[in-house]
């Protein structure tokens, strides 16, 4: 740090604007820098320039609807959202999914947390010069969303997951390409590391570079892999385990750096741990049994029994008109998207909309710790620890 | 909990509500701040990570405004909801930015998208929404569509 000190001088300081067309930044974020020579003296940031309505937007749709615009959220991670709103519907409702069908979430959550790992491994590792990791990390994500195109028919805004269960059977033949996925992916995570790990300017460039020490990251409510990196094993896998995580056998990766190098090795080894999950879930999932859980005039019935049933036939028609009522009442879920905590809350007023839907979206608490990671470093260091906090701008801003 | 909030402060919970088993405790607004400090450094508590706050526009109820507060103590793997009413006319509360400096953003948006002002935060501007917006949209009385 003594460099950076001599590099302050007694001159004027500088206002430069940074964004909010900056490919650093990662969407249309902008920071307004107070700048001394390299020296970032203060750094703000400015949001709101994706902001869509989303929450207001769900108040006008019926609970199931609303699914669809939640994968619109974090669109890097699109079924973590649909998760976390469809558990704490069903927490409303106090439904139990079958467990072939909350096996297959945690399933495809993972794959959906390595392929968002991945995105942002690559794009962090571009905004720092080292462009092939990003070619490498895209290719492989693209086989985790042809998986997810198996199973929903989209890439990526699936809405795969369903309030009571999953939208539809998936196809034979599904968790054999799962199998050959997981059996390629830990050497390709070893061929990233073996590009930056021990690379010489990727550690120049992370190491002591945005320090966030515990007690400020838990002050500033920062969680997922930027509080892991500082000490704290806050996991909501673990702690609030939700859709049966209680039965899985995983670690939580943790550092003590809590620096930018701390936070991108605790995300590599994230992915290794999901790569645990995968398998864990491949054997777990029954070969048959029911994907939704059955309650007649919430659950949509199975297309069969609409064929033989008046009443399902009914039941079918009503769900997709009226849609369902959940009790009055308010609740809270929290999942762990693979930005950190995702909160759902959801508040009934009796009818068939949602009287309102919150969303705790990580990346808006954890880009409030910007200031904290980049005042008093240079401006470059301002690039890594924006990529370093994995922000979804179209989460911050919703 | 509740126990030991009320052995701290009799008149600290107005009302105990236990749904899908998540507890809520109705605080009074004026005690607000006090009683976040108290569960923040209770020792046998510490509800140190403020995950989250929640408005609920009651239209037509009154007290109109629902404030919920999700905290969560890192030590003891518990989590607690604490609820404020606040009048329509006067939708005004403590900031809790000084006793948890994660508020800070979550208050400045519910400033923008619901007019709730919170006294004492230091800087509350819009924070989605341009400076020069008419109104505050997440309110029941503003519509979904077709006001501009």
């Amino acid at each position: 740090m003594t460099t950076i000190e001599t590099a302050v001088g007694t001159t004027e300081t500088m206002v430069l604007n940074m964004g909010p067309q900056h490919p650093s930044t990662h969407g249309v974020l902008r920071v307004v820098l107070e700048l001394d020579g390299e020296t970032v003296v203060k750094a703000r940031s400015e949001i709101g320039y994706l902001h869509t309505g989303i929450e207001k937007s769900c108040e006008a749709l019926t609970y199931s609807q609303a699914i669809t615009l939640t994968d619109r959220i974090d669109y890097l991670a699109p079924l973590s959202n649909n998760l976390g709103y469809c558990l704490a519907v069903e927490k409303l409702l106090a439904i139990e999914v079958p467990k072939r069908a909350q096996y297959a979430r945690v399933l495809l959550t993972e794959l959906t947390r390595i392929a968002s790992h991945m995105v942002w491994l690559g794009t962090h590792a571009m905004d720092l010069g080292a462009v092939s990791v990003m070619l490498y990390c895209f290719r492989e994500r693209e086989q985790i969303l042809g998986i997810i195109e198996m199973v929903s028919g989209q890439r990526m805004m699936s809405s795969y997951f369903r309030i009571g269960g999953l939208a539809l059977e998936p196809p034979p033949g599904w968790l054999d390409r799962v199998n050959r996925l997981i059996d390629m992916l830990p050497s390709r995570i070893d061929d990233y590391e073996e590009l930056l790990t021990h690379n010489s300017i990727w550690e120049s460039r992370t190491r002591g570079i945005g320090v966030l020490e515990a007690k400020d990251a838990i002050a500033l409510g920062v969680s997922g892999p930027m509080l892991r990196a500082a000490g704290v094993d806050y996991d909501v896998r673990k702690y609030f385990p939700y859709s049966s995580y209680e039965e899985f056998d995983f670690n939580v990766p943790t550092r003590t750096e809590a620096d930018c190098y701390a936070r991108y090795l605790v995300r590599l080894a994230e992915m290794r741990e999901s790569l645990k999950i995968v398998r864990q879930a491949m054997n777990k999932i029954p070969a048959e049994g029911p994907i939704r859980a059955d309650v007649p005039g919430i659950i949509p019935p199975q297309r069969e029994e609409m064929k033989t049933d008046m009443e399902a036939l009914i039941y079918h028609f009503k769900i997709f008109t009226e849609g369902f009522a959940p009790p009055p009442g308010e609740v809270y879920q929290r999942i762990e998207s693979p930005r950190g905590e995702l909160g759902f809350f959801v508040a009934s007023d009796g009818s068939a909309k949602p009287c309102r839907v919150k969303v705790r979206a990580p990346s808006f608490v954890n880009l409030q710790s910007l200031p904290k990671l980049s005042e008093g470093g240079l401006v470059a260091d301002l690039i890594a620890c924006i990529g370093t906090t994995d922000i979804v701008l179209g989460e911050v801003d919703r | 909990m509740e126990q030991k909030l009320r052995a701290w402060d009799p008149e600290a919970v107005t009302q105990t509500i236990e749904f899908r088993g998540e507890l809520t405790l109705v605080v009074p607004g004026g005690r607000l701040r006090r009683i976040m400090e108290y569960l923040q450094t209770e020792p046998s508590l510490e509800f140190n990570f403020l995950s989250d706050i929640s408005v609920v526009d009651r239209l037509p109820a009154e007290p109109r405004f629902e404030l919920n507060y999700h905290l969560v103590s890192l030590p003891n793997r518990q989590r607690l909801r604490l609820r404020v009413w606040l009048s329509g006319a006067d939708p005004t509360v403590d900031s809790l930015t000084p006793v948890y400096p994660t508020a800070d953003w979550h208050e400045r948006e519910i400033f923008d998208l619901f007019g709730v002002r919170f006294e004492g935060h230091p800087d509350l501007r819009r924070i989605l929404l341009p400076d020069d917006w008419e109104g505050y949209p997440l309110r029941k009385d503003y519509p979904v569509e077709g006001f501009r």
